[in-house]
């Protein structure tokens, strides 16, 4: 039986596209749009061979699209459930898996654009595909305590979310997206290598696009991960309760 | 048996805003002036929705609370529901609870009322058999036919209603709360409903009603516990 939140979730989705006829695919149409409009001319601009650079475009959007709306929603996850958790005595994990699901949903979505992108322009290998599950769920995991930390200081501090909006938009231009992290002058690499965002995305795209992982993105995105759950989970022991007097 | 003991129950609304220590700049600022400000903040403004409650429930007791408005009614329901955990003193509850606040909480009037019966369910604990075996006398009893396989939004509000109602009392309860009796307009539907109502209360193992309805706690309740301010006044059993 697929769970309560995942009901919830698919519920959400319907409900922002209903009676559209494309229907949640206006997400992979919009992307499709994106990446072949700005493809194309990002790449020359930037003076880099098309194939490649949609190939990188195309897989950074996506998955940024992902970590950002994951991120952007995390501080509404709490307040905007207001009416369940004032009205039914659920765990408050049933609020964070919905909304990862309906980013996950989402994501499957656009995931189209990857799979068709890739097909038509090959990587030079696929040889290290099979990293990508685990590099996926290692930011799933990342995700979750972000999320869940998030939403619980954002219920009691209700300028968090602001703050993070505004990061979040920084960050889309600070972070390898539009532009390859090859580009950075040794200079100026460490905007990449100080950034996680840049890892958690690197250790999903790299594979995908034929690379190898590189050594500190795992221990970036792991490290992360035992850290972040540790102190979420503390965070989380104490504060749990608080929560519906804080809405 | 007891079924539900509380002792010096106690349930404390922090009001933010109030001095703006909502905000994180004034967290911070709090932080780094000492002082002052700290002083504030020690001292943030409270509403004490429940103050010291001393009770126990037992089987078979049918409760109903009685009070005006802000006396508390409410928010004890919400305490013993599990949604909010008391501030301080101790509350325990020995059995599955059914609430039944909020029947409408997360119906959609853009599916159709089949799904939202599954949607309901599955709020209320249920898992898909035990919801499709239940799928067939919730619409029967809901009375809207063929309606069943349209949006909600097509539905009057009675029928709406009638829908809710039959989800909210389809299921077997151990202990119900309830927030005013369910009523639902509809002259001919009022009977079968206070029918099938009894029916629901009178298997349970534990009842507890919030109203304003004095003469409707007389008769349903055997227990009735008269709040004031967030005090128990009196609690009389006959």
């Amino acid at each position: 039986m697929y769970p309560l939140w995942w009901a919830l979730a698919w519920q959400d989705i319907r409900q922002r596209y209903r009676r559209s006829v494309l229907g949640p695919f206006w997400i992979t149409l919009s992307t499709g749009v994106m990446v072949s409009a700005m493809g194309p001319l990002y790449g020359a601009l930037l003076g880099q061979d098309v194939g490649s650079y949609t190939q990188h475009l195309a897989v950074s959007l996506i998955l940024w699209m992902f970590i950002s709306g994951s991120i952007n929603e995390a501080g509404a996850v709490f307040i905007g459930s207001e009416g369940y958790i004032k009205q039914v005595a659920l765990p408050l994990s049933i609020y964070i898996y919905r909304m990862v699901a309906r980013n996950l949903a989402m994501f499957m979505h656009n995931l189209v654009i990857i799979v068709i992108v890739l097909f038509f322009m090959p990587p030079a290998n696929f040889s290290y595909i099979w990293l990508v599950p685990f590099g996926f769920c290692l930011v799933l995991g990342n995700l979750i305590w972000i999320i869940m930390l998030l939403g619980l200081i954002s219920t009691r501090f209700r300028d968090i979310p602001q703050l993070v909006a505004n990061l979040v938009q920084v960050a889309f231009f600070v972070s390898p997206i539009i532009w390859k992290a090859e580009m950075l002058t040794p200079k100026t690499r460490f905007v990449a290598d100080f950034n996680p965002l840049y890892h958690f995305m690197e250790i999903i795209r790299a594979p995908l696009l034929g690379e190898p992982i590189q050594l500190l993105s795992w221990l970036v995105s792991g490290f992360l991960f035992i850290f972040g759950c540790t102190l979420t989970f503390y965070a989380f022991v104490r504060l749990r309760s608080r929560v519906p007097y804080w809405i | 048996m007891k079924i539900i003991k509380a002792t010096n129950l106690v349930v404390e609304f922090p009001i933010y805003g109030m001095n703006g220590n909502r905000s994180f700049k004034k967290s911070l600022m709090n932080i780094a002036t000492g002082g002052v400000l700290a002083k504030d903040a020690a001292s943030r403004v409270v509403v004490r929705a429940l103050n010291g409650l001393d009770f126990e429930f037992s089987e078979g007791d049918r409760v109903g609370l009685i009070g005006h408005n802000g006396s508390g009614k409410s928010t004890l329901l919400q305490v013993l529901a599990g949604i909010y955990e008391p501030s301080e003193g101790e509350l325990t509850v020995d059995g599955k609870i059914t609430s039944m606040l909020g029947i409408t909480l997360g119906m959609d009037g853009e599916v159709t009322g089949l799904e939202n019966i599954y949607l309901r369910g599955r709020l209320m604990g249920l898992d898909l058999v035990q919801i499709n075996d239940l799928v067939e006398s919730i619409a029967e009893f809901a009375g809207i036919g063929d309606y069943l396989h349209l949006p909600m939004r097509t539905y009057s509000s009675g029928m709406a209603m009638r829908l809710a109602f039959a989800i909210a009392t389809s299921v077997k309860a151990d202990i119900i709360l309830m927030d005013e009796w369910l009523s639902v307009g509809d002259a001919d539907f009022i009977l079968k409903a206070k029918e099938r109502l009894t029916n629901l209360v009178n298997n349970a193992r534990l009842v507890v009603i919030a109203s304003h309805d004095h003469s409707m706690i007389k008769d349903q309740c055997d227990t009735i516990v008269s709040m004031e301010h967030g005090k128990i006044l009196s609690i009389s059993k006959f």
